[in-house]
């Protein structure tokens, strides 16, 4: 089986069975505050490690380049409230610019 | 409809409800199925993935996570922890769902953030409306990803266009929500850091999963 295909199915079985969780364990205990505190966080914990890497690291390094511009950009859209599909083109166009301009 | 107590919402009602948002979908479908076919994912393995994932952080992660060389563990754990959230959104849904376990195991993947939030917003959640927005946006989430995946086989250097920015922009609004806060806000700092301080010493992918520990912060009262 392909490195794809194993992901495929890691994270499918994983995802079906954390929306299943409420409504087939149903009556059952709900989650201590505190571990439902920290399950919140999940989210923008990895969102935001995401962002560093895609923005930052190659090939192992840390790497300023044009990418920083585009993200850059696409910050200042999603402050103005632009619809995310709009801030992906903005990162993509204006990263694609600075690489061809280089 | 004027009337406040008019008649309890139907389906269609969630179909009708979810109709603004459709866009969403199809757009990031395609997107996801573009990048997927671009890095080597493969075009069965998007579909399918769209199919039983069905949740777009996870699926754009894992593939960006594996594109960047990370491990098969690493890029499904990005993806499986990024996903524990519905652990939390479900368990706040877990009485609108009739029937047996099995039906309440299948009904349950209609759940995603959009279909959940417009469950909600009579001020308590309401089934037909979740299952209604849910399944419009699963139909066109799976088909849109195939197809991305034709048009993405048409792209020879996908970072050369820049789509390693346009990932991160991604992300980076869906995590802006979050960040409104101070507590998640604190979180994402110290997960940034976590990131740049291990990109350089660790192998790809494991900064991201080392970068979850900042979760912990939810212990603090």
């Amino acid at each position: 089986m392909s490195d794809a295909w194993i992901v495929v199915v890691l994270v499918g079985v994983a995802t079906i069975a954390f929306k299943a969780a409420g409504p087939v364990l149903v009556g059952r205990r709900e989650l201590p505050p505190r571990l439902q505190a920290c399950v919140e966080l999940l989210a923008p914990v990895m969102l935001t490690a995401l962002v560093v890497t895609q923005t930052f690291a190659s090939d192992e390094e840390i790497q300023v380049d044009a990418r920083i511009f585009g993200v850059g950009a696409a910050a200042v859209a999603i402050a103005l409230r632009a619809p995310i599909i709009v801030a992906m083109a903005i990162a993509g166009v204006v990263t694609a610019l600075l690489r061809l301009a280089v | 409809m004027t009337e406040e107590h008019a008649a309890a919402p139907r389906l269609r009602d969630g179909v009708r409800v979810a109709l603004p948002l459709a866009p969403s979908p199809i757009l990031f479908g395609i997107a996801f199925g573009v990048l997927a076919e671009a890095t080597g994912f493969g075009r069965t393995a998007a579909v399918v993935m769209s199919a039983t994932t069905f949740s777009g952080a996870g699926q754009f992660a894992s593939v960006s996570v594996l594109d960047a060389g990370g491990t098969v563990v690493a890029a499904s754990l990005a993806a499986i922890f990024l996903g524990a959230r519905y652990i939390a959104i479900s368990m706040t849904v877990a009485s609108i769902f009739p029937g047996r376990k099995l039906r309440r195991l299948v009904e349950s993947q209609a759940i995603v953030d959009e279909s959940w939030a417009l469950s909600g917003r009579s001020g308590r959640f309401e089934w037909p409306l979740l299952i209604g927005a849910g399944g419009l946006f699963y139909v066109l989430w799976v088909i849109s990803t195939a197809i991305g995946t034709v048009l993405g086989g048409v792209l020879e250097d996908p970072n050369a266009l820049g789509l390693d920015a346009a990932f991160a922009a991604l992300f980076l609004a869906l995590a802006m929500p979050y960040l409104r806060n101070r507590r998640g806000l604190q979180a994402a700092a110290i997960a940034a850091a976590i990131t740049l301080v291990l990109t350089p010493i660790a192998p790809a992918g494991v900064p991201i999963i080392a970068a979850s520990a900042a979760c912990l912060l939810g212990l603090r009262r």
